[in-house]
């Protein structure tokens, strides 16, 4: 597992993209694996900036991720506020225009592109998100 | 990200390119306001050379289409759409919600 730390703001996607992609390219994922895993790992980050971070400036991602055989596992702590993204409705996929809901959508597709997405809040403001691909 | 518009007869095009994250969203749902607020509602969306679109982008797309087909008066065609960008809007089932075209020309034509 590597591990890096960013701050909690979205003109650093493009770094946490960087970073996961890089990891899932050489342990052998393919250009749509790497692409699915880099969009996996910005909506999970995005959403902890936008929703647990709301309103705080100096808050801190803490990335790891890592291959192992055919898994990558991707895990993102924060210390913000908790959500369980299991009430989160899903959204509904056939509304039509109007009726298109505009939230639930980064974890719709986090859990549509992993294999596994977990969500655990620890005491102390320790929120963990374990989120796993593997080789087809 | 790099957008631009360019004004034809019956439509803009507006081509984007780079990435779209939570980031850059914001910039890309100005140029999309900014067009309806100039009267225009007929938009050709150009992604050809877009290389990552995240759901942040998706909701600005849809926010200019709900604007756009208001009273009837236009929509939001996209164009090129790159296959890995394409496979993310179906799982999110926005393939529905746009008229896509392979072709600029088409697309512009269409209106």
């Amino acid at each position: 597992m590597q591990s890096v730390q960013f701050s909690a703001k979205f003109e650093f996607l493009d770094e946490i993209r960087e970073f996961v992609g890089a990891i899932a390219r050489a342990g052998g994922f393919g250009d749509k694996d790497v692409y699915n895993i880099q969009l996996a790992a910005d909506e999970a980050a995005s959403n902890v900036i936008e929703h647990a971070y709301e309103g705080v400036s100096d808050g801190l991602l803490e990335l790891s991720c890592g291959v192992r055989g055919n898994t990558i596992t991707i895990i993102l702590v924060d210390h913000g506020e908790s959500f369980d993204p299991s009430v989160i409705p899903l959204p509904d996929l056939k509304a039509d225009l109007s009726e298109r809901k505009i939230g639930g959508l980064g974890i719709f597709l986090m859990r549509k592109l992993m294999d596994e997405v977990h969500y655990e809040a620890k005491p102390n403001k320790n929120n963990v998100l374990t989120m796993i691909k593997r080789k087809r | 990200m790099e957008i631009t518009t360019q004004e034809f007869k019956h439509c803009d095009l507006i081509t984007i390119k780079g990435r779209v994250d939570s980031s850059t969203a914001p910039q890309m749902a100005q140029a999309l306001e900014a067009a309806n607020e100039s009267g225009k509602y007929k938009l050709v969306v150009d992604i050809a050379a877009l290389e990552y679109m995240s759901s942040a982008g998706f909701r600005a797309l849809l926010a200019a289409q709900r604007n756009c087909k208001k009273y009837n008066r236009g929509e939001v065609v996209l164009v090129n759409v790159p296959d890995r960008i394409r496979e993310a809007l179906e799982l999110a089932g926005f393939t529905e919600l746009f008229k896509t075209f392979d072709d600029t020309l088409v697309a512009v034509g269409h209106f």
